[in-house]
């Protein structure tokens, strides 16, 4: 940590919103500094406002933003009342700013060294050639292997890695002394999020103050000096990183930290709802034995110019009745195409899928039709999973099996809501005026409608927030325990691989590279990947006592 | 992020108040609509009445419009007019797009044998002007009203085939139709619960462009005499006759021109308009 003078100096910073609607109030009110080679992290849930306030500092509130601030100076300068001329100057040149999304940060029809280039003609007249030496300099800083080639390269001939660091050379490019990433890493893999940390924390060392604004408290904990957690406008605790992390005093923050799923949850609730009663469901058909057997299973793609890609590549499990199975992988690591081809969307080159000991991938579609409620399928983006035209009940009433009557399927469909802790109400509710909780149980209750044996959850908690994760992670246990489901859980995440998986497996390059317990993976990681996925994940320095850790009864 | 993204919502939702343009538009469409089920309301004079002391007398206190060669009141031909260019153009734009749900449909289901045969026969069709096919069905089947509507529909069905698939394509892949799928109902079921329903709205606005189009082809089928035969009261049919007069008296012709061009703009700016309000949707529901 630095003790220099604050570059960044912000009091009782506010922004309101004006809308037709009323006036919304995203920023109530904030104080804070950063000084230079010092990092300070807000860390806030979707909605908190924190990047409302990384925006502001950039002069990019929004439209129809109403800034207000008793101080909001950058190195003296009162960044209030600057005009549009002179923000152009600070915006790049003093303060680098580094989105959350590379590929739609970097323009497509531009190489990436012409973007980087543009950073530093803005600020700094120079001549051509020193320009190309520039960029290509900025790229190894960024350490972008063979920068000559890649500053030829579009945005989309990079991987999602690098496109990110070639972002932040566009930030860095005129040497601001402050750097405001939003969320630079949410959308990596977690191997590649180390490496842009590593990087962040490289430029940090060197004298450059960083405001980092993400959800994800584990990242922070890695870069971040101090941290401000931001709830409803407000910064509700600040502090250094250490204390936050481990003796967090605003109950906010320990609620944010019990949520999340990491290996000291495990068996223990991680949200402070009460379980759901999953007792009102027929149970499955079979109730023990193996359900599924997946065996050599092979899958490759056609890709452009005749190549064929391998997606999966002789993968082998089972998966017992009532057991969770997590398939642990990275973007790419041929871990969704599994699930498309277990839930009979998809046809297997080579190897078998067996439900029940019967053929299941060998089947035919009007064969295989019948059996189809035995399998079902939590996706990722619940609002994209859902008919936009549909209300709740119609929604939930696709998964019934049988046809009751209006008020009979009404009643149903209101158990199926309350099994996945949803008020009634909902029903005549469409997905777009719902939480992103609330999606996800409906997407659930679907799920349950048909009274399947297994269902397979494709990262089904990956798109919410981190205290909404914990109440659906919560659910799908109630749920097991009750209903004796099997689940094929899927997730780049180790922390929610790790708290609801009985066994795993590891998956990369559309291999298994590992199975196993899971307490046995995670404790004696076999194989490198593993050990590198492990290394890389930034752990909370034991994060302090969950708000609710009572054991659970299975 | 989601308070920024909120204020962008409720900024497109400022959008949707009524543009001074569209209101106009809506307003004129209106009356067209009255014209066309009304018309006895707004017109002065019977649309057939001959009256050959005052023919070719230019606009005037008792004919605003003017009379045509016979004598007979324009504003009231015109206005009577209506309801030929009315049922054109969305009689053949229902008749296009329910054709090409149909073929779209059988594309979809088909299987990829199907889906060829579909495609390359409306990429043969797309291949003529759509106007010289609609009149090759008039020639076969006779000038009337109706046949009328039917070529013109026939003649713009391929394209709203192409676009209705293009939909479907995209909504085929959507996580609801795979969870549909994975729920075990029939293909068929899918489609029309899903597939078909989801695809259509997008369609419907490129419709109401659409309206103009047909309202001009049928005009210009009525033009080169293949529309309702005469004396029945045709913008087209009126520009024709009137063109032989214009030396005489201009405002035979220009008034049914006029007529036809604002019906014409009025169903495009609409159109505009509710594509915009489609698309804000959109926008809120993704």
């Amino acid at each position: 940590m630095s003790s220099a003078e604050p570059l960044l100096r912000v009091e009782d910073l506010q922004v309101a919103f004006h809308t037709p609607q009323g006036v919304v109030q995203a920023v109530r009110t904030v104080d804070f500094t950063v000084a230079p080679g010092e990092c300070l992290a807000v860390v806030g849930e979707s909605g908190s406002g924190k990047s409302v306030t990384a925006r502001t500092l950039i002069g990019l509130p929004g439209p129809g933003a109403r800034v207000r601030a008793r101080r909001l100076t950058l190195d003296g300068e009162d960044l209030l009342g600057l005009s549009e001329r002179r923000w152009r100057e600070v915006r790049g040149g003093r303060i680098g700013f580094m989105p959350q999304d590379a590929l739609s940060a970097l323009d497509p029809l531009r190489k990436v060294g012409a973007e980087v280039a543009e950073g530093l003609r803005n600020h700094r007249p120079a001549r051509r050639a020193d320009v190309r030496a520039g960029v290509v300099e900025l790229l190894r800083l960024a350490r972008i292997p063979e920068p000559d080639l890649r500053a030829r390269q579009y945005a989309h001939q990079l991987s999602g890695g690098l496109r990110q660091r070639a972002v932040l050379a566009t930030a860095l490019a005129a040497g601001p002394g402050l750097l405001v990433a939003d969320e630079p890493t949410t959308a990596l893999d977690v191997t590649v999020q180390a490496r842009i940390l590593d990087l962040l924390a490289a430029r940090k060392a060197e004298g450059v103050a960083i405001l980092l604004i993400s959800h994800d408290l584990a990242v922070v904990g890695r870069l971040a000096d101090r941290i401000a957690v931001m709830h409803d406008g407000v910064f509700v605790e600040t502090g250094p990183t250490e204390r936050i992390l481990t003796e967090p005093a605003h109950p906010y923050t320990r609620r944010l930290l019990a949520a999340v799923p990491s290996a000291h949850a495990k068996g223990t609730r991680l949200s402070l709802e009460p379980p759901a009663t999953p007792a009102k469901a027929p149970p499955p058909e079979v109730a023990s034995g193996r359900v599924l057997e997946v065996s050599g299973l092979t899958k490759t793609f056609r890709t452009v110019g005749r190549r064929r890609r391998t997606a999966v590549e002789d993968v082998s499990f089972t998966l017992e009745a009532g057991e969770t199975l997590g398939v642990l992988g990275e973007s790419g690591s041929g871990k969704s195409t599994v699930a498309r081809i277990v839930l009979g969307l998809l046809e297997p080159d080579a190897g078998s899928v067996a439900l029940h000991g019967r053929p299941w991938s060998a089947l035919r579609e009007p064969a295989r039709r019948p059996l189809r409620h035995r399998i079902q399928f939590v996706q990722q983006d619940p609002l994209a999973s859902f008919d936009p035209r549909y209300t709740v009940e119609r929604i939930v009433a696709e998964g019934l099996r049988d046809r009751p009557g209006p008020g009979r399927r009404r009643d149903r469909i209101a158990d199926l809501l309350e099994q996945v802790g949803l008020d009634g109400a909902l029903l005549d509710r469409r997905p777009a005026q719902l939480s992103g909780g609330q999606r996800q149980r409906v997407a659930i209750a679907r799920a349950l409608a048909p009274g399947p044996d297994v269902i397979v959850c494709d990262e089904p908690v990956s798109a919410l927030d981190v205290s909404v994760q914990a109440q659906i992670l919560d659910l799908f246990a109630d749920l097991q325990r009750g209903l004796r489901v099997a689940l094929l859980f899927i997730s780049h995440d180790l922390g929610v691989i790790y708290h609801v998986s009985d066994r795993v497996i590891v998956m990369k390059g559309g291999r298994v590279v590992e199975t196993g317990e899971a307490a046995e993976v995670f404790a004696r990681p076999r194989h490198e990947h593993t050990r590198e996925l492990l290394s890389a994940l930034p752990e909370l320095r034991d994060a302090g006592p969950a708000a609710t850790s009572s054991p659970s009864p299975s | 992020m989601t308070a920024v993204a909120s204020a962008e919502r409720l900024a497109g939702a400022g959008d949707r108040r009524v543009r001074p343009g569209a209101a106009l538009a809506w307003t004129f469409l209106a009356l067209v609509a009255v014209a066309a089920l009304w018309p006895s309301l707004l017109a002065g004079h019977e649309p057939n009445a001959v009256d050959p002391a005052h023919a070719l007398a230019g606009p005037g206190a008792g004919h605003p419009f003017g009379t045509d060669q016979l004598g007979r009141d324009v504003l009231s031909r015109i206005v009577y007019g209506t309801r030929a260019s009315v049922t054109i153009g969305l009689g053949a734009t229902a008749f296009a797009v329910v054709a090409g749900s149909v073929l779209s449909t059988l594309a979809a289901l088909g299987g990829r044998a199907a889906d060829e045969l579909v495609m390359r026969t409306t990429d043969v069709f797309l291949a003529f002007p759509g106007l010289l096919l609609a009149m090759l069905v008039v020639a076969v089947l006779g000038g009337s009203t109706l046949n009328a509507t039917l070529a013109i529909g026939m003649s713009s069905a391929p394209g709203f085939a192409r676009l209705i698939r293009g939909q479907m394509l995209v909504i085929r892949e959507s996580d609801y139709v795979q969870a549909a799928r994975a729920l075990g109902r029939r293909p068929l079921d899918v489609h029309l619960r899903h597939t078909l329903p989801n695809a259509l709205p997008p369609v419907l606005v490129l419709a109401t462009v659409q309206v103009g189009a047909a309202i001009i082809g049928g005009s210009s089928l009525s033009f080169l005499g293949l529309g309702p035969k005469p004396p029945t009261a045709e913008w087209g049919a009126m520009l024709a006759e009137g063109r032989s007069f214009l030396a005489a008296d201009w405002a035979v012709a220009v008034f049914p021109g006029l007529a036809l061009t604002a019906t014409v703009v009025a169903c495009n700016v609409a159109g505009r308009g509710l594509q915009r309000r489609f698309e804000g949707r959109r926008h809120v529901v993704r």
